[in-house]
């Protein structure tokens, strides 16, 4: 009795270690193309390796954000800042967003959420999103038109509008803050 | 029974989901559309036709005191291998599916097939158990998918065919529960017709 | 204050069966009568608050460190299978009433796929030992409030006269779907 289980037992583990091998390279190539990918889609073209040359910037609040720079031929052309919020309607809701040097957001992507389908899950579509493509958080205000702000949010998912806009201002401030912009 | 009747009895006399009522978990959870629906039904069908398998050839040497946990050992070894492999080439899929995908570990399909027929029958019968069984569940998770896709975002396989939104709510959770009781409801309508 | 949120969000907004589908088949199974189905509630918070524990220390101080994290799943179920098997022998000799109220329950608690679910989120949601214990409770609770909502409304649906197709499975789901709607009222509260 005791046999048979430690060879099935033995068997499994042995499979399991063989498969994980294989799959480990793949694995972490994907994770890095996903990474590589969001960076890609909000600043403009590089050619360093923003994923090495990342580093953490810490926001004031307690944490910090990752901020992966954009170069080319060692000039700063971009950061993409991998900012959240925990202020969705169903919580967190992770956005990489890309900043020109001189603090106008370039592009945003939104990396996870579960907002509600159909209504919040709108702010991934770019007539939401692209409005704040060129615009610099300096003179414009980052808060939905209810809030006395400049931000069309979205019908009837204000509360994901007001999310979107916190990540984005946190990611600003954070750069701000270090000096970056 | 001949083979092709063991083959064919999952796709509807005995699907497990729309007839046998098990299995209910993943079925409502990843039918938010037709394509995560079929990827589920296709993650289980090849746990379940490999487990089959393996159980029907090592069943001889596995003492019954510890048949259940053994099999649980062979099930479990399954889905990680099925894990470990959408991550690496799915990416996308898997992060739709998220932890279902580990939980097909503990979709009473799987054990029950293991149980009541592999661990009685030979090879060729078990495989072919698994896979008709993993079909007919593929099945109805891809229409459930369809039905609540094109309810709930007016889409088919993602080729949207309206303007603007679909009834949402068949999207979210209390849609899943109730196109499934319309689904069962149809059936069982069906059946005794 | 973090640990209230936990709670609510775990028995109302985000609860296991109707929001999260974790745990339907004994959700439709033992949901004909209400005092059975406070038995379930009963025996499931005992195993899952229970495997939390067990599954987390394993996690953090036994896969992490060996570095063989992708053995979780196997691991899981192993544990949570052989913890059903000792509460069941430990509940038979120190308590028989006990026993008689949870016993028939614990057997069905291995492939009821909210514990294994439960102790998987744990680790994925990054939650530490106590946050685990406390999400892991309000989770049970809120299975066995959905739970017995659900019986108690299908006592009075035995009593009415459904359709034939409808009988059985159909309107028990149905009637989940727009408790599950019900439900969604709550979203938004915890923020």
């Amino acid at each position: 009795m005791i046999m048979s289980l430690t060879f099935i037992a033995l068997g499994a583990s042995a499979a399991l270690g063989f498969v994980y091998e294989i799959t480990k390279r793949p694995i972490e190539l994907t994770k890095l193309n996903k990474k590589l990918e969001a960076i890609k889609a909000v600043v403009p073209s590089f050619d360093n390796n923003p994923d090495q040359e990342m580093f953490k910037l810490p926001t004031g609040e307690g944490d910090s954000l990752e901020v992966f720079p954009a170069k080319i031929n060692n000039e700063i052309i971009g950061y993409a800042v991998r900012t959240s919020t925990q202020k969705g309607f169903s919580g967190y809701i992770g956005i990489m967003v890309g900043f020109s040097p001189d603090g106008t957001i370039i592009n945003t992507n939104v990396l996870e959420q579960k907002e509600t389908p159909g209504l919040g899950t709108k702010m991934t579509e770019p007539s939401f999103k692209d409005q704040f493509n060129g615009k610099n958080p300096d003179n414009f205000k980052l808060r939905v038109k209810k809030d006395g702000g400049e931000v069309d949010a979205i019908t009837a998912a204000t509360i994901t509008s007001r999310a979107f806009c916190d990540a984005l201002e946190r990611a600003y401030n954070t750069l701000k803050k270090g000096g970056l912009i | 029974m001949s083979l092709a009747k063991q083959f064919t009895k999952g796709f509807f006399r005995e699907n497990p989901i729309l007839v046998l009522l098990i299995g209910m978990c993943p079925t409502l959870a990843t039918t938010t559309s037709a394509i995560n629906g079929l990827g589920m039904g296709i993650a289980t069908t090849f746990v379940l036709t490999s487990s089959n398998v393996v159980i029907s050839l090592l069943a001889k040497y596995i003492p019954d005191k510890v048949r259940i946990p053994s099999f649980i050992v062979v099930i479990a070894s399954f889905v990680t291998i099925v894990d470990l492999v959408m991550q690496a080439y799915v990416p996308g899929l898997y992060e739709t599916l998220g932890i279902f995908i580990p939980l097909i570990v503990v979709n009473c399909i799987v054990l029950a097939r293991a149980e009541a027929f592999a661990s009685k029958n030979k090879l060729l019968p078990s495989f072919l158990d698994g896979l008709g069984m993993g079909l007919g569940f593929t099945m109805a998770l891809g229409i459930l998918g369809t039905i609540r896709e094109i309810l709930g975002s007016g889409s088919v396989f993602g080729y949207k065919f309206i303007k603007g939104d679909g009834i949402l709510v068949f999207i979210l959770a209390p849609g899943a529960f109730i196109a499934l009781g319309y689904l069962i409801a149809f059936i069982n309508k069906v059946r005794k017709a | 204050m973090e640990y209230i949120i936990i709670i609510i969000s775990a028995i109302f907004v985000n609860n296991i069966v109707l929001a999260q589908f974790l745990g339907v088949c004994p959700f439709l199974g033992v949901s004909n009568k209400v005092s059975t189905s406070f038995g379930m509630a009963g025996a499931v918070t005992f195993v899952m608050v229970l495997a939390t524990m067990v599954t987390y220390l394993i996690y953090t101080y036994i896969l992490v460190k060996l570095g063989i994290a992708f053995m979780q799943t196997i691991t899981y179920i192993l544990v949570i299978a052989a913890l059903v098997q000792m509460v069941e022998i430990i509940l038979k000799k120190i308590s028989q009433p006990l026993y008689q109220a949870l016993g028939i329950f614990l057997p069905l608690i291995t492939t009821n796929c909210a514990v294994l679910g439960v102790t998987l989120l744990v680790i994925k949601k990054h939650y530490n030992l106590l946050e685990g214990v406390v999400y892991s409770a309000a989770t049970a609770i809120g299975f066995g409030l959905a739970l017995v909502i659900l019986a108690g409304i299908r006592e009075q649906l035995d009593l009415l006269n459904v359709p034939k197709g409808m009988k059985g499975a159909p309107i028990s789901l149905i009637t989940a779907g727009i408790l599950a709607l019900a439900f969604m009222g709550f979203s938004g509260i915890v923020r």
